[in-house]
């Protein structure tokens, strides 16, 4: 008997969150509704970049919907059916894998819901799957951060290099855009490169066996690290050496989070490109465009990859340490 | 204390090892043995190896007598990352050393309970048993430092990490001191006896007397104290605790420190010492590869060669085929592994 009830019961939600779901989603006042499929908070970048997603989408008065897909491409492909199924104006997506879209996107296409991609691409044959794809492009940041120091050493610099995670694409990009301005200058040289594997307590390993083996540090102008993370760990290693960071081996990285600005503050790290979170507010205004005016933005927008030295850190510090 | 020193020609393929990794090492980067003092603390390659050993040997030293009541331990990597989290977290909302101190080992006792209690009362196997933690521990862990980097300003808590007592880095002092007060509680006591026996028979170590349920649950809870003391060391090693890597896939390295230093997995007879030994030919091997210059993408590969070789070299039945160093005894291969009954 009680079986029973509990399967009526069951039932009845499941019909209720049906209709909940079919239930057109535009509010009410004309708002744009948009549906954004994240990939999860692994990291405190991830974080910082769906925080920073709501805060853009309050400035503009868009009404976004969140869905955490715990980084698997299942969740994120319900997620997009859902969103279609609600009849949402946008479908944000931060695809986790770069395969497998195509068959959800059609619905989506046919549904005539434009998609943007966030922060990553994928590989689809039919490019009209989606509007637009905003992302950074990381070969950029390297160059970047080789461009500060070729600049900053007049292009003399023995480098050693911290690179991320083997074989994972932000580690084989920011190398390469870093190996093209060492390249272009004769007086630069990468004397050792060793994976870090984006974490600080590696990076950290990694620099203390560095400094041994380049006759205790003296060999090295400067240290490049993929990420801030190892830059942090670089430091600590160079202070442990009895070397200032900053001044006897100079700390250039990639990223931007908090902990590198307040680095750089302290004097002991001297450049970082960021990497923004707010990947939301271009595509934002990308839709808001098409949508008033039917303009189809380009198929990539590319965020900015700023240089910060530590003449802003402070204030650049105090100004993101919340969104983190 | 006989730290199974004793017979020393058993022990012959794991000192070799190590020796011939550190030489290997050394031929690689001439400074390799160079030490000086750098702040009052040892500074030198050589001095690395035992430092960023220092947490693979402290969970080996847990997981050894948990292999030895022929278990296994696969939520070390995750309660290191509770520990550190913890400590973290409490350390930034103000707490004292002490009590940072404690909740955080506290932390690592719980943790070793529970594993205890569902491997000794509820009789699940091991490996699925602290599979449970591995998978939610690091869950946990960040949920304590709400999936961000934690970091500190506590010179006491640094220490841990980064200080040293009569200039010897503090992580090879706690692991020292873990080792010895490990090796107390086991060898001067029927412990280790006891430990060994449930492993090769538990049914009949309960007909012998053995409480066997406490003394499965004491060794989960030691190796969990360990991994606790561990995951401090690392925290206060980067001054910030990261939830998502601190101690990630640690528990694979303890393991094989365990194997490497040869204890069988089979359960029975464990070698403290040799685990030890075991995660210290590991990370001269790391560290080795990073002194050398090889390109990254070498790393894994170097190191499958050397483990293989130091496992081959452990092998019963291929040491009967190689030439014994002059007046040692032949090691004897079982022509058939003895017969168990498992309860």
């Amino acid at each position: 008997m009680s079986m029973t009830w509990l399967k009526s019961a069951v039932a009845a939600t499941a019909v209720v969150a049906l209709f909940a779901g079919v239930a057109p989603a535009q509010a009410a006042d004309g708002k744009l509704v948009v549906g954004f499929s994240q990939i999860g908070s692994e990291s405190g970048w991830r974080a910082a970049e769906t925080k920073t997603a709501k805060a853009e989408a309050d400035k503009r008065g868009i009404d976004l919907k969140i869905s955490d897909a715990q980084q698997k491409q299942e969740n994120q492909i319900k997620a997009v059916r859902s969103f279609v199924a609600q009849g949402v104006d946008a479908i944000f997506i931060a695809p986790v894998v770069a395969t497998g879209w195509d068959s959800v996107l059609k619905e989506a296409k046919e549904a005539k819901i434009p998609v943007v991609l966030l922060d990553r691409q994928i590989d689809t044959k039919d490019n009209s799957l989606y509007m637009t794809a905003v992302t950074s492009d990381t070969v950029h940041e390297g160059r970047v951060a080789g461009e500060w120091l070729a600049k900053k050493t007049s292009g003399k610099c023995a480098v050693v290099e911290l690179q991320g995670t083997v074989g994972s694409s932000p580690a084989i990009n920011r190398k390469k855009g870093f190996d093209e301005i060492v390249a272009k200058n004769p007086g630069m040289k990468i004397v050792r490169t060793q994976s870090g594997d984006f974490t600080r307590a590696k990076g950290k390993e990694v620099m203390e066996s560095f400094i041994k083996a380049e006759n205790g540090g003296k060999g090295i102008c400067a240290v490049y690290a993929h990420n801030d993370d190892m830059a942090v760990g670089a430091i600590q290693a160079i202070k442990e050496a009895g070397l200032k960071p900053g001044s006897d081996i100079l700390v250039v990285s990639i990223d931007g989070v908090p902990d590198i600005f307040k680095a750089m503050a302290e004097g002991t790290a001297n450049a970082t490109v960021e990497l923004t979170p707010n990947m939301a507010g271009p595509a934002y205004d990308a839709l808001i465009a098409y949508k008033k005016t039917g303009t189809l933005p380009a198929k990539w927008i590319q965020t900015e990859s700023a240089l910060f030295t530590p003449e802003t850190a402070k204030a650049e510090y105090e100004r993101r340490k919340d969104a983190y | 204390m006989s730290l199974s020193l004793s017979g020393s020609t058993r022990n012959l393929p794991q000192y070799g090892a190590l020796v011939a990794v550190l030489l290997a090492n050394w031929l690689l980067f001439p400074d390799f043995f160079s030490i000086r003092l750098q702040d009052g603390r040892l500074f030198g390659s050589l001095v690395d190896v035992m430092n960023r050993g220092a947490p693979v040997a402290l969970l080996a030293i847990g997981m050894t007598m948990v292999i030895a009541t022929r278990g296994v331990d696969l939520s070390v990597g995750a309660i290191m990352a509770i520990s550190g989290a913890i400590a973290a977290t409490m350390t930034q909302a103000g707490w004292g050393l002490s009590a940072v101190l404690a909740a955080s080992l506290a932390s690592g006792l719980l943790c070793g309970l529970w594993n205890g209690v569902l491997v000794a009362v509820l009789r699940i196997q091991p490996i699925i048993a602290t599979l449970i933690l591995m998978v939610a521990g690091r869950g946990i862990a960040q949920l304590v430092t709400e999936g961000q980097i934690v970091t500190f300003v506590s010179p006491d808590l640094a220490a841990i990490g980064s200080g040293s007592f009569l200039t010897v880095p503090m992580p090879v002092v706690l692991t020292v001191a873990m080792l010895g007060l490990t090796a107390l509680l086991v060898r001067m006591t029927a412990l280790g006896l006891m430990i060994e026996s449930v492993g090769v028979n538990r049914l009949s170590s309960a007909y012998a007397g053995v409480n066997t349920p406490v003394i499965l649950i004491a060794v989960y809870v030691w190796c969990g104290l360990c991994a606790a003391v561990a995951g401090l060391i690392v925290t206060a090693d980067i001054r910030g605790a990261d939830a998502n890597n601190a101690g990630l896939w640690l528990e694979l390295d303890a393991i094989l420190a365990v194997v490497v230093g040869g204890t069988s997995l089979l359960g029975g007879r464990f070698g403290l010492l040799m685990s030890v030994v075991g995660a210290a030919i590991l990370q001269a091997m790391n560290t080795g590869i990073l002194l050398s210059g090889f390109k990254p993408e070498f790393n894994l590969i170097v190191k499958a060669a050397v483990l293989l070789v130091v496992l081959l070299a452990q092998s019963p039945a291929l040491t009967t085929l190689l030439p014994r160093p002059r007046g040692a005894q032949p090691i004897k291969p079982h022509p058939v592994a003895p017969k168990r009954t498992t309860p």
